[in-house]
């Protein structure tokens, strides 16, 4: 297993790029993509996994940023909301109105888009296990629920 | 074309999902320093030492502060806080000093190694307690405090505010009653639990102008108050709030903004920015106000209210913030909805050993609301009466007095259309009881609302309008971008009066207190309104101009000209006219000269006829306007756990007029779910040291996915006359109904009284043993 001491570099794939940086190793991903790449999309909800306002996805996987260490990302291909262009999730949050101050917006766009496709049919007990690790405080997550359903369609080319 | 009613998107909207709309922490740069925050082990203790010095030799620290080095009290209303405890600290989690550092990395390990020494004292846990003969006194030195009039503090007692309401005969008015109920209920301190945390940034520049960054509902309050408390020159403060994540009322005192100046300022004026992390925002930085009361209605027998004894004991927590004023609103609208010719009130904000409290969602409504619907059903029961028709028979309308003894004008709510619209969406008529095949017990449960914006009677908005080359038009208000799309409705306000798509409206987003129009505050559900009627004022004296200059090309009276659809021209000859984008920067004519110049709207409203109230009476007309509305839950029971389902939540507002569907919609069902997760699940836990067990969100539940229920969401449009087409408040409003719905509901299901938050299902099966 590779240890590390230290400051060291790493070499880390963000968004189909190479990005190398300077890391302590016990930095949170969450970290370094904030504070040295610029990529500020991720949110710090509570730095603790409980929230999900962070949520990047890690081989296509999402996982909670303030919970993986930087040193962790090496060797696998890192996913944040920049990396995402119009996608059909993005487009049906727009569309339903999907957010209010939209902190949440980011990290719960991660999990969806994971999740459609992983599971591109899935049905509403799937969604709500998947989106239970997020949380948003300003919607009462209907319209969340329905760009999901719309994002399913989009997808499906309805 | 019509702007209004239509649900125009977010013109944030693409930024939002695309991560790129930057919150204040997303903004980093390489000459910032970092602050972070030693915090209080004790939730009442005298501060023996503080010792700084290993912290003073770490790496990277260029300041360690501590309350010796900041001889300062603020308070939005009342000056009783220290930005670092001084000698003693009052809450679990209180700041007792501060590190500037290079990175927050180094300024977190310099925090720890600090090492202060306290010496317990009695931790005063509840307002009972507060109130006791027997009790310390939290701030001993409360006479010094400098407060605003409208507050009332009692120096030698752990009173903040006492606010009185004395209207009609109480004593006749309970001889007068058949039936008479009296209750207690209560709820903790909790959190607003906003996405984002609180953060501020402070520099001093080399002049001595002051820039702050904030997460600040409250912009303009903050500047004043800055200028106020440091002596320093108003106008050589700017602070910029960017938009927000999640304000709900938490955002909008003066919070991390005077002590981040003051760490700049311990290290030569150099930008430091200072974040909240979750634990901190929860409690070191102040919450939800917590409430114990005492609520006796009395009814004729027909189930007519003929008289209400309020007692508000409202947990402030350690310092007054604005639970003096909210206690003071709640004393204000003590009444709920409902007519009531006498009534007793007293309000108290008293100061105990918790966080302390802020400004939440419903501002003393939410909380009186528990209290009342409550009672309403129990008064109901008594009565054998029907809760949703008891309601609906003492709704109160146009032509009533309010608790203060303001009459209700042609501009009040349509009440009971509400109810009765609310009924039918949730079924009322179905049963509001009922056992399925399979043992559980569905049951429902209403509540109304009201509430007026408690704000100061000069509260005002202003609005500036310029034009772009192709005749679009650039909105500036003071209003800030919370969640709640303002920005938005503002836009769709201006592209409605003009005849233009809302695509031609462009706003600003930051709002700069050295640029933007004066506002008061987002806060007080009246930015639509106030905001809006600003930006009606600044398109009418746009077009005026615009009128002006054209007037003089078409040879024509200024008042025979008309600006629609971006073109002005001449009433009765449409085809008689110019286009806007040609007059708003200056005409010119062929020959090159010009005239005119740009047109630069100005909009302004303040609020009209707003008094104080009478000290002993409480008379007065304090309200803007009232937001009514009814509300109802129904949920599905498993009576041998208590476990619950919240099925349906359903609430119909009286908003005056629609601007924009999808976005009131998500303002009212938002509200729906922040209220069930408080009344069902949320609420500081204390052990008798006052130390808060549930401080992050792993052990403080807030709704999830999973539990969200199904909304019904329906409007009634009485005009609010004086209101922007029409429109009146409702960002705050979906809250308040709903503890008391769920409450009722429950209690309703179980045949059990349930009369304290949260509502959980473990508190639930207690309460149904105890009462065996
Ligand atoms: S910030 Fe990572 S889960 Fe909350
Ligand atoms: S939109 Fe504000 S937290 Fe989800």
């Amino acid at each position: 297993m590779k240890s590390y001491k230290d400051y060291t570099q790493l070499i880390l794939k963000i968004n189909g790029q190479i990005r190398k940086v300077i890391v302590s190793p016990n930095d949170t991903l969450l970290h370094v993509l904030r504070e040295k790449l610029g990529l500020t999309g991720a949110k710090p909800g509570c730095e603790n996994g409980d929230c999900g306002a962070c949520t990047v996805l890690m081989d296509g996987k999402p996982v909670k940023s303030c919970i993986i260490l930087a040193v962790e990302a090496e060797g696998h291909e890192i996913t944040t909301i920049e990396g995402l262009k119009d996608t059909p999730i993005q487009r049906a949050f727009v569309e339903e109105s999907a957010f209010q101050c939209g902190y949440c917006t980011p990290g719960f766009i991660m999990n969806c888009h994971a999740m459609l496709n992983t599971i591109p049919d899935a049905d509403y007990d799937t969604i709500k296990e998947w989106l239970s690790s997020n949380i948003c405080r300003c919607t009462g997550y209907e319209e969340i629920k329905k760009a999901v359903k719309k994002a399913q369609k989009i997808a499906g080319g309805l | 074309m019509g702007s209004i009613g239509i649900s125009a998107v977010r013109k944030e909207a693409k930024d939002k999902v695309a991560g790129r709309l930057k919150y204040l922490n997303d903004y980093n740069s390489p000459d910032l320093l970092y602050g972070a925050l030693k915090t209080s082990t004790f939730a009442h203790g005298r501060i023996k030492s503080i010792d700084i010095s290993e912290a003073l030799k770490m790496p990277g620290v260029r300041a360690v502060l501590t309350g010796k080095d900041l001889p300062y009290r603020f308070g939005i209303y009342l000056g009783d806080k220290p930005p670092l405890a001084i000698e003693k600290v009052r809450y679990y989690g209180e700041p007792v000093a501060a590190v500037v550092a290079d990175s927050q990395r180094e300024a977190d390990e310099a925090v720890e190694a600090i090492k202060v020494e306290y010496e317990a004292l009695e931790v005063i846990n509840s307002p009972t307690e507060a109130l006791a003969d027997s009790a310390v006194l939290i701030h001993e030195n409360m006479d010094e405090y400098p407060h605003i009039d409208a507050i009332r503090p009692e120096p030698g007692s752990n009173i903040a505010n006492r606010t009185k309401i004395r209207k009609g005969n109480i004593k006749e008015g309970f001889e007068k009653s058949h039936v008479i109920v009296e209750e207690t209920f209560s709820f903790p301190p909790s959190d607003h639990v906003a996405m984002e945390t609180r953060a501020a940034v402070a520099e001093i520049l080399g002049d001595g102008r002051i820039v702050i960054h904030s997460t600040t509902q409250a912009p303009f309050v903050v500047k004043n108050l800055m200028g106020a408390y440091f002596g320093v020159d108003p106008g050589k403060v700017t602070v910029i709030a960017h938009a927000i994540g999640g304000g709900y009322g938490g955002k909008a005192g003066m919070q991390l903004e005077g002590l981040v100046y003051l760490l700049s300022k311990a290290v030569g004026g150099k930008k430091v920015k200072l974040v909240n992390t979750r634990e901190q925002d929860m409690i070191t930085s102040p919450g939800h106000i917590g409430l114990e009361a005492k609520a006796r209605i009395g009814a004729s027998k027909e189930g007519e209210l003929m008289a209400a004894e309020l007692l508000f004991m409202f947990d402030s927590g350690a310092y007054a913030d604005y639970a003096v004023n909210i206690s003071r609103a709640a004393a204000i609208g003590c009444t709920g909805p409902y007519r009531v010719p006498n009534v007793w009130c007293d309000s108290l904000c008293v100061y105990t050993n918790h966080p302390f409290a802020t400004a939440y969602r419903g501002f003393g409504h939410i909380e009186l609301a528990f209290v009342i619907e409550r009672t309403m059903d129990i008064l109901a029961d008594k009565l054998n009466m029907d809760s949703m028709e008891l309601r609906m028979k003492n709704a109160i309308c146009k032509g009533d007095t309010t608790p203060t003894q303001s009459l209700l004008d042609s501009n009040t709510g349509d009440l009971k259309a509400c109810i009765k619209r609310t009924a039918e969406m949730i079924g009322w008529q179905e049963g509001s009881r009922v056992v399925t095949e399979d043992g559980k017990i569905r049951a429902k449960g209403f509540g109304c609302l009201w509430k007026a914006p408690a704000m100061p009677t000069n509260t005002d908005a202003g609005a500036i309008i310029t034009f772009n080359e192709d005749g679009s038009i650039n909105v500036h208000c003071g209003v800030v971008e919370i969640g709640q799309g303002i920005k938005t409705g503002f836009a769709q306000i201006a592209a409605e009066k003009f005849g233009i798509d809302v695509e031609q409206v462009h706003v600003i987003m930051d709002v700069n207190t050295s640029i933007s129009p004066h506002d008061w505050a987002t806060a007080a559900s009246r930015g639509l309104m106030m905001g809006g009627r600003a930006i009606l004022s600044a398109c009418e004296d746009a077009i005026s101009q615009i009128k002006h200059t054209a007037s003089q090309v078409l040879r024509c009276p200024e008042e025979d000209l008309h600006v629609w659809g971006g073109r002005v021209f001449i009433k009765e000859e449409e085809h008689i006219g110019l286009l806007v984008k040609d007059v708003a920067l200056g005409y010119v004519y062929p020959d090159g000269n010009a005239i005119g110049g740009q047109v630069i709207g100005r909009g302004k409203y303040i609020s009209r006829r707003l008094t104080g109230i009478d000290p002993d009476t409480g008379k007065g007309n304090p309200a803007l306007e009232w937001t009514l509305g009814a509300q109802a839950v129904e949920l599905e029971l498993d009576p041998t756990d208590c476990s619950y389902r919240i099925i349906k939540a359903a609430c119909t507002m009286d908003v005056g007029k629609l601007i924009n569907p999808a976005m009131a919609r998500g303002q009212i069902a938002g509200g729906m779910a922040m209220a069930l997760s408080f009344a069902r699940q949320e609420g500081f836990e204390f052990n008798d040291r006052g130390h808060v067990i549930n401080r992050d969100l792993r052990s403080y539940k807030t709704l999830r996915i999973g539990d969200a229920p199904e909304y019904l969401v329906d409007y009634v449009e009485t005009p609010q006359g004086d209101g922007p087409y029409g429109a009146r408040g409702l960002g705050e409003q979906g809250v308040i109904g709903i503890p008391g719905a769920l409450a009722n509901a429950l209690s309703r299901a179980l045949g059990v009284p349930f009369n304290h938050l949260p509502l959980t299902p473990e508190s639930l099966w207690k309460k149904r043993r105890d009462n065996r």
